[in-house]
């Protein structure tokens, strides 16, 4: 099935005399940097919009940039709770991959990878993009059989996978003992190399000037508090700022779902949990390829300023804390110190939390719900930043149509009272 | 990071626990009498309250005894910790029990009947 990427003809420049080149650069440079103009406006929330976009991340703006851009939505609010981008958009560790086992999650990554190819280009933005490749280890001749047969499945969805051997990932990572003396020994590998990853607070930015420019309100420290629902449709939203008519209602709360269907009337099948990073100082660069490791578990990558971003995992019990264990970094950081022993001395300047709702098949909901115009888009667990572009994509479609393309279908609330799971576990990427 | 009060060993780090989700939940007795939609709700919802949530823990790394605690999952604070097979005691815990929608699920409905 073929979609429609961009509407974007040539000379259809929707940013007009704002557009980010070399010579707005040059221009404000000589007048001192004084004459930049904000990348979005702040609008009140007007009384009614047909579209109402709950959560302000990077799949809530790319929901209402693609709800502007390709399906003609006129009115369109995105109703953030704090600032944008500052849940789990920019608490990830900004990794993007589409090397997933099952045909349904192949499709919906490796869509939202096509879209991140052309997306600073699309958005007049730089998201730093950067495919570096993504390394996937195995610790095990089991392990390294499972990733023979994985790399398979993936290129029979036509992705780019190769099975590496421990010579080639010494060559391709020379700081990482790959010696047979680790506790765990590196025994093989495999890498996507259009894989990477793309500055995350960018993605936000990007996404929210490119939806402003085309009208989409973008309203910042307004949480919604309830639904207005009359005889089964939503018909708007309740929050600290007023009441807000709308025709439609899209939610996208990473972390807080289950607060939200709980204030629409349903239940979801996600448990929210914290999930952690950190990163180091930074220093010159040693790494130039994201390594991930699911049997010590650990994944690693080198910003672009020179620190290392280190993901650790999820805890096991339910929170909204927005912090987790120590225990969880410590058992990381081990990994991390065993793998890359130069590591060793390094010290973290920051970690955090970010609540990660996660679905009984590891794998995201992309439905309508009981109530008529409501729609979720959620329980990405552990790893959605990858699939924002790919997500906003087919959501606004789904919200547009009220109909699932067939990339969303799979997704919908109903696969759990079906059967027709889609099992991630441990299936791609590290297991959390 | 949890300070948890072992009924048995006292104050230890979280890291010595293992969690084992939610309490209270009762499997139906004649899984076939319910519905698609009810067996769904019974496997795949769990409680997943920003609030306080009834949750058993085993002290697994130290006397490996079950029990459960009522935590409030936004802020962490532990309220309450009380013995399997039992209900909470203080009002609020009690109250979270009593409240809950599973105590109308047709799975718990159906545990209890044939259970007696």
């Amino acid at each position: 099935m073929r979609l429609p990427m961009s509407n974007r003809k040539r000379g259809d420049d929707i940013f007009g005399s704002r557009r980010y080149s070399l010579f707005s650069l040059a221009r404000n440079a000589v007048a001192g940097h004084r004459n930049w103009t904000p990348a979005w406006r702040s609008p009140e929330p007007a009384e009614e919009y047909d579209v109402i976009v709950v959560g302000g991340g990077g799949h809530g703006l790319a929901t209402a940039y693609y709800l502007a851009s390709l399906h003609g939505v006129r009115r369109i609010a995105v109703l953030e709770k704090s600032w944008i981008g500052g849940g789990n958009t920019g608490r990830n560790t900004t990794i993007i991959r589409s090397n997933y086992l099952w045909d349904e999650s192949a499709a919906i990554y490796e869509h939202a990878m096509k879209l991140w190819e052309g997306l600073s280009q699309e958005l007049n933005f730089n998201l730093m993009f950067s495919q570096r490749g993504v390394l996937t280890l195995a610790h095990s001749e089991h392990e390294l059989r499972e990733m023979r047969r994985r790399v398979e499945a993936i290129r029979l969805n036509g992705i780019d996978s190769d099975v590496l051997t421990p010579d080639e990932i010494r060559r391709l990572v020379p700081i990482m003992d790959t010696s047979p003396n680790l506790r765990y020994p590196v025994m093989g590998g495999f890498i996507q190399r259009r894989g990477g990853t793309a500055r995350h607070d960018a993605v936000a930015w990007g996404y929210a000037r490119a939806a402003d420019a085309r009208g989409v309100d973008i309203i910042q420290n307004c949480a919604v508090t309830g639904f207005r629902i009359d005889q089964g449709t939503v018909r708007g939203v309740e929050t600290t700022r007023g009441p807000i008519r709308a025709s439609k209602v899209a939610c996208v709360v990473a972390g807080h779902a289950g607060v939200l269907a709980e204030l629409a009337g349903f239940r979801l099948p996600v448990t929210s949990r914290p999930l952690q990073a950190l990163v180091s100082e930074p220093i010159k660069p040693i790494l130039d390829v994201v390594i991930m490791s699911n049997a010590v578990h650990m994944y690693v990558s080198q910003s672009d300023k020179g620190e290392m971003v280190l993901g650790a995992g999820a805890d096991s019990y339910n929170s909204y804390t927005q912090r987790g264990s120590m225990t969880v970094i410590e058992g990381m950081l081990a990994a991390a110190v065993e793998l890359f022993p130069c590591l060793s001395r390094l010290s973290m300047l920051r970690s955090w939390g970010g609540i990660v709702d996660t679905c009984p098949d590891a794998s995201p909901i992309i439905s309508r719900t009981p109530v008529r115009n409501l729609y979720f888009n959620c329980g990405w667990g552990t790893g959605g930043f990858k699939a924002t572009p790919g997500s906003g994509h087919v959501f606004a479609d789904l919200v547009a149509r009220d109909e699932p393309n067939a990339i969303a279908a799979p997704f919908s609330l109903d696969r759990f009272v079906g059967g027709y799971l889609i099992d991630e576990h441990g299936a791609a990427g590290v297991a959390h | 990071m949890l300070l948890i009060d072992c009924p048995w060993c006292g104050p230890r780090d979280d890291a010595e626990f293992h969690y084992g989700g939610e309490a209270h939940t009762l499997r139906p007795a004649d899984p076939s009498a319910l519905s698609d939609e009810e067996f769904a709700e019974y496997l795949f919802l769990q409680q997943n309250p920003r609030g306080l949530h009834l949750e058993r823990w085993c002290h697994s790394d130290g006397c490996r005894r079950w029990f459960n605690m009522v935590r409030d999952t936004a802020t962490n604070r532990i309220l309450e910790i009380y013995p399997m097979g039992e209900l909470p005691r203080s009002r609020a815990g009690l109250a979270a029990w009593r409240d809950n929608w599973r105590r109308n699920s047709a799975a718990e409905l159906n545990a209890r009947n044939r259970g007696g």
